[in-house]
């Protein structure tokens, strides 16, 4: 892997925060040339480093509130293919919202989004368990989500600030 | 007493003022509390005048202090603070500015920076002492300086040398009774940092007219160019020099008062002393978490920095772009850009872009000779906040001119 620049590293970390702000507006930030940013953009998105600018949305405000679930899968590997071709079979779901590979008790973790517990349940069931590798499922609902990708839900630390000091 | 009463108090003859100390009951409010009552309470305001971090102070410094109290830590310390933490700020000053100090005795902890402030000037002070302070500066020198009976003298500074002491304009402000010079670089309000260049011929004249010095180096982490460079470090000066320093700006710590002072042992066991009979000791609290904030918090306290000097960059680009002249800060988290283009005075610019244009910031002339024309804008605020103020700024300014 090859090591990022430093103006790059800068742009990922201000994206992170807003994938919004603009060449401009980066270039401004970081005392750079606007066309520095946007080249420097062009390659992070080019070596899918940037691989998306995704919205972050807190579900428990929508009406139709969503379940997700985390289930722990162990799997036997594939011979030759070790976990990837397990794991691609269960993230083309389109349920499935993340995949990961752990250490551990457990093989996959994988979170799973429906529209209610049966949705969820039936997944389960239906695709997920009778793959032939898979040899047991755990699943745990999500009750509240506090924080997601370093991101707080329900801010609480507000400004307190007095609105002028010395 | 009635809050009638206290509205009347200056004409009514019955009022208790005349109880009061006449060097109290002179002192000037301060030209900041006037925008206050005019801002507070709208939440249409964008504000560029608030002078703390937007930062909450790191959860690892909250949650070293909670631990602090589920474990008792509630009794008084010792008067200059607790060793461990004497210990930490020397070994800071030394790897951060090489300035070496005893933590035994040559190192106070105070309720904020502001306190070393006063028990240094009340340690040094007799009355007609004049003490000289480069402006524009921090509001609270000169009414501390005259409630100690000392003369304060305002030594301006300009925005052609980018706010720098030059050594000229201090020579032609000393006279014989001349006796404390007050320093603040990194500077609230201007931004002015003086260089290791800079600061040579200053302690040259500091040490021929046997000057004492009180340097108030709070915005020392927050600097954008070069590495702040502490007056204390100057060949010679550091036993003619009362450095005060705290946790406020560097660690996001305000609302903690957390502060110290160091110097020469004779200097600081005479400020331990007024120290000790007014307040006994800085908050242990308020001790535990500076401790952690010096052991673990300096690579947070390096990605905060970082945040304000993007930010520098929006507001000094933005201020120009909307037509004000501005310098270019190297320190601390203001802009301090020159209204004069508008025709308008600091007062005029400030009160009208808060009522017209809803973004508050501070007029220059509040902090002293000097000020006036320039207008205190902070970018401690976010990205966001500091361009919705700039757009407003812009229609403002532009309105000014077809006006």
């Amino acid at each position: 892997m090859k090591q990022l620049s430093e103006l790059k590293l800068k742009v990922l970390d201000l994206l992170k925060e807003d994938a919004r702000r603009d060449p401009k507006l980066l270039a401004t930030l970081l005392g750079v040339s606007s066309e520095e940013v946007a080249a420097a953009i062009a390659e992070l998105e080019e070596d899918h480093v940037i691989v998306k600018y995704a919205t972050v949305i807190n579900s428990s405000k929508l009406d139709d509130e969503k379940v997700t679930a985390l289930i722990e899968v162990q799997i036997t590997p594939e011979r030759g293919r070790g976990f990837e071709a397990i794991a691609e079979r269960i993230y083309l779901f389109p349920q499935v919202m993340s995949v990961y590979l752990m250490s551990g008790a457990y093989d996959l973790l994988v979170e799973v989004e429906g529209r209610n517990l049966k949705e969820v349940a039936s997944f389960v069931s239906d695709k997920l368990s009778p793959l032939e590798s898979v040899l047991s499922t755990k699943t745990h609902f999500i009750l509240k989500k506090y924080k997601q990708d370093g991101i707080i839900f329900e801010d609480p630390e507000e400004d307190r600030r007095l609105m002028i000091s010395p | 007493m009635s809050v009638k009463s206290q509205g009347q108090a200056e004409q009514n003859e019955n009022s208790m003022t005349s109880y009061l100390a006449p060097r109290v009951r002179d002192i000037k409010p301060s030209g900041i509390r006037r925008f206050f009552d005019l801002a507070s309470g709208n939440k249409d305001i964008i504000t560029l005048g608030v002078g703390e971090p937007d930062f909450i102070t790191p959860w690892h410094v909250r949650e070293a202090c909670v631990y602090s109290l589920e474990r008792g830590f509630t009794s008084y310390t010792s008067n200059a603070g607790t060793p461990e933490l004497r210990e930490a700020i020397a070994e800071y000053l030394y790897n951060s500015y090489e300035v070496k100090y005893n933590p035994k005795d040559e190192i106070l902890v105070t309720v904020g920076a502001s306190e070393a402030i006063d028990l240094a000037l009340r340690a040094l002070i007799v009355p007609g002492d004049e003490i000289l302070v480069p402006a524009p500066c921090y509001i609270s020198y000169s009414p501390i300086t005259e409630v100690g009976g000392g003369v304060p003298v305002e030594i301006e500074t300009f925005a052609k040398d980018n706010f720098k002491l030059k050594p000229e304009q201090l020579k032609a402000a000393i006279t014989p009774k001349s006796k404390v010079l007050i320093l603040n670089y990194p500077s609230n309000p201007t931004g002015g940092t003086m260089s290791y260049e800079d600061w040579l011929p200053i302690a040259k004249i500091v040490e021929e007219h046997d000057l004492i010095v009180i340097s108030d180096e709070i915005y020392s982490e927050l600097t954008y160019g070069d590495k702040h460079v502490s007056f204390a470090s100057i060949p010679g000066m550091k036993d003619r020099t009362i450095l005060v320093n705290g946790f406020s700006k560097a660690f996001a710590m305000t609302g903690w008062r957390m502060g110290y002072a160091c110097g020469h042992p004779d200097l600081i066991y005479a400020m331990l002393k007024i120290h000790q009979y007014t307040v006994m000791c800085a908050p242990v609290m308020g001790q535990v978490a500076a401790l952690e904030a010096l052991k673990n918090g300096l690579k947070e306290k390096d990605l905060m920095v970082e945040s304000y000097n993007q930010r520098r960059r929006l507001i000094v680009q933005g201020l120009r772009d909307v037509g004000l002249s501005c310098h270019e800060p190297q320190g601390a988290f203001y802009a301090f850009p020159s209204v004069e283009s508008t025709g308008l005075s600091s007062d005029e610019f400030a009160t009208r872009l808060l009522v017209e244009a809803k973004v508050a910031a501070v007029p220059g002339n509040v902090f002293g000779a000097g000020g006036e024309g320039f207008l205190r804008c902070s970018y401690a605020t976010s990205v966001n906040q500091i361009s919705e103020a700039l757009h407003r700024m812009g229609q403002f300014i532009h309105k000014l001119k077809q006006g």
